[in-house]
């Protein structure tokens, strides 16, 4: 375990050591005080452990890492992740997930507005609620919400699948209620307990695109 | 971008600290705003009279004369200057004293007015404007701060925040507003002075004016959420403590934090992570379109 102290040493030299080291290697990072970009660009299969609150952009364009943070993340957490783990005990803050290809982000507090906007991929389990337009043009993965969901959820998305076992305040365009077959059950059940959220898939509802925004209809040409 | 801070001191014993805890949480704020800085700080209230805070374009302002001028008038108890800046503390009405300063000192800006608040604000590093006014060894209740990064008005010393709303009133904006110079129009018809052409100034007098016709801040803040376009996060001062509003989209940041020793807002948690005790602070996101606030019991 490699032990690098924020009062002492640079975000720099931090990103530098996690980017630069064998998969299988383990880091326990302290004294963050929501420093930003804590933990940026791994690309290996390393453990890091992160004590305390983070600022923007934490764990960004991760690949292959396993990154916890025992406390709350800022705007932009684990923003365009390729792969890995990326957990958070706390809250974060807007756009979690946004544009992230691959890999699993929990979050086990709330996550504010835009959570997942524009994924592409990744699959995002939140604890609490969300904030709205979260899910913003989402293209693909999977976001779960076992609170609830906030205004404009889902708007104009793609094919990302979301599930909300509580409220939804409002849904956004083009975004729909949609069936909860056995393949979604066993998607979901998958996700809770990689998550470790001990809910019952039966609690969920699923939300999808209702795919009439994907081409051009000529019945609207007047509107051009 | 701008950085905003606020501090309000829950237990009486950190008073005497205000100045000493704020100061950190507005230097973290420097990335987010380079160009000016400024702080609101409520303490030694007057209540007697008022305390207005002014600001002298020139340097060589030759605040003595003045001090012989407003003794021709009213009753001055004490005139604290600071570099170009000046408290003044007068036995008198704060509309009183306003109206003969905007009479007979036009080359002054009044920063605030009220029987608390006082208001400092320069041009340049944050750090240096903690350094020359000495904000460090402020005491008081609470204390509002702004780092600007100036993105729709020219970088001045009366372009920076806090602006004054009011009595005990100011205003600090990290954000944009886009219908500002309509709305400056009708406020100005309505009778609201300006002094610069920058959008948060609007807010300002816009807030001014609906506490004006009889709203109180909660009412005045909701009408803001009709009126004005652009976004948003703002802090206001007020005489007891402090309130915090966000846009509905709530795009610009701000994070809320309470221990049984203070309550804090900033524009990033690292503000915070300055203030003792922080860590284990219940924290939280302000919520866009709901008020927050604090006030003393």
């Amino acid at each position: 375990m490699t032990e690098i102290n924020l009062n002492t040493s640079t975000v720099r030299s931090l990103n530098e050591a996690l980017q630069g080291a064998a998969s299988g290697g383990k880091f326990s990072i302290s004294n963050t005080g929501g420093k930003h970009a804590v933990s940026v660009g791994l690309t290996t299969a390393i453990n890091v452990g992160i004590n305390g609150h983070v600022g923007y952009y934490c764990a960004g364009m991760n690949q292959q890492a396993s990154i916890a943070i025992n406390g709350n993340a800022g705007p932009g957490l684990a923003e365009n992740m390729m792969s890995g783990k990326v957990h958070v005990t706390g809250n974060a803050s807007q756009y979690a997930g946004a544009t992230a290809h691959g890999g699993l982000l929990v979050i086990e507090g709330d996550a504010s507005s835009r959570c997942g906007i524009s994924m592409k991929g990744v699959d995002i389990v939140v604890g609490g609620n969300i904030g709205h337009m979260s899910a913003f043009m989402a293209q693909s993965g999977c976001l779960v919400v076992c609170g609830d969901a906030g205004d404009a959820l889902g708007d104009s998305i793609y094919e990302a699948r979301l599930y909300v076992r509580g409220q939804v305040a409002s849904l956004g365009t083009d975004c729909i209620e949609k069936e909860m077959r056995a393949e979604h059950k066993e998607q979901l059940e998958e996700l809770l307990k990689q998550s470790e959220m001990g809910h019952n898939v039966d609690e969920f509802r699923r939300y999808g695109s209702a795919r009439k925004l994907y081409n051009f209809d000529i019945d609207q040409v007047d509107a051009y | 971008m701008c950085g905003i801070v606020g501090l309000f001191i829950k237990n009486p014993a950190l008073e005497s600290q205000l100045g000493a805890l704020i100061a950190p949480m507005l230097s973290e704020m420097t990335e987010r705003g380079p160009d000016s800085a400024g702080i609101a700080i409520y303490r030694d209230p007057h209540t007697n009279g008022c305390k207005i805070s002014v600001l002298a374009q020139h340097s060589n302002f030759d605040w003595n004369a003045l001090e012989v001028a407003i003794k021709t008038v009213f009753s001055l108890k004490k005139i604290a200057v600071v570099h170009n800046q000046a408290v003044l503390f007068v036995n008198s009405s704060a509309d009183e004293v306003q109206d003969w300063l905007d009479n007979n000192y036009s080359e002054l800006s009044i920063t605030s007015s009220g029987t608390n608040i006082e208001v400092f604000k320069g041009v340049g590093d944050p750090l240096d404007f903690i350094e020359k006014f000495d904000i460090k060894s402020m005491s008081g209740t609470h204390a509002l701060g702004h780092t600007r990064m100036a993105t729709e008005s020219a970088i001045t010393t009366e372009h920076s925040h806090p602006f004054s709303t009011g009595q005990d009133l100011c205003l600090v904006h990290n954000g944009s507003l886009s219908n500002h110079n309509r709305l400056r129009e009708t406020l100005r018809r309505r009778g609201v002075k300006f002094t610069t052409d920058n959008d948060t100034e609007v807010a300002a007098g816009y807030l001014s004016w609906r506490l004006s016709e009889g709203d109180d801040l909660e009412q005045a803040l909701n009408h803001a959420i009709d009126d004005l376009d652009g976004f948003y996060t703002f802090a206001i001062g007020t005489k007891d403590g402090f309130a915090v509003m966000r846009d509905p989209v709530g795009c610009k940041p701000a994070i809320m934090a309470e221990t049984d020793d203070w309550a804090a807002m900033a524009s990033e948690y690292r503000a915070i992570a300055t203030l003792p005790g922080a860590e284990n602070a219940r924290i939280w996101e302000p919520e866009p379109t709901q008020i927050y606030s604090w006030k003393r019991s």
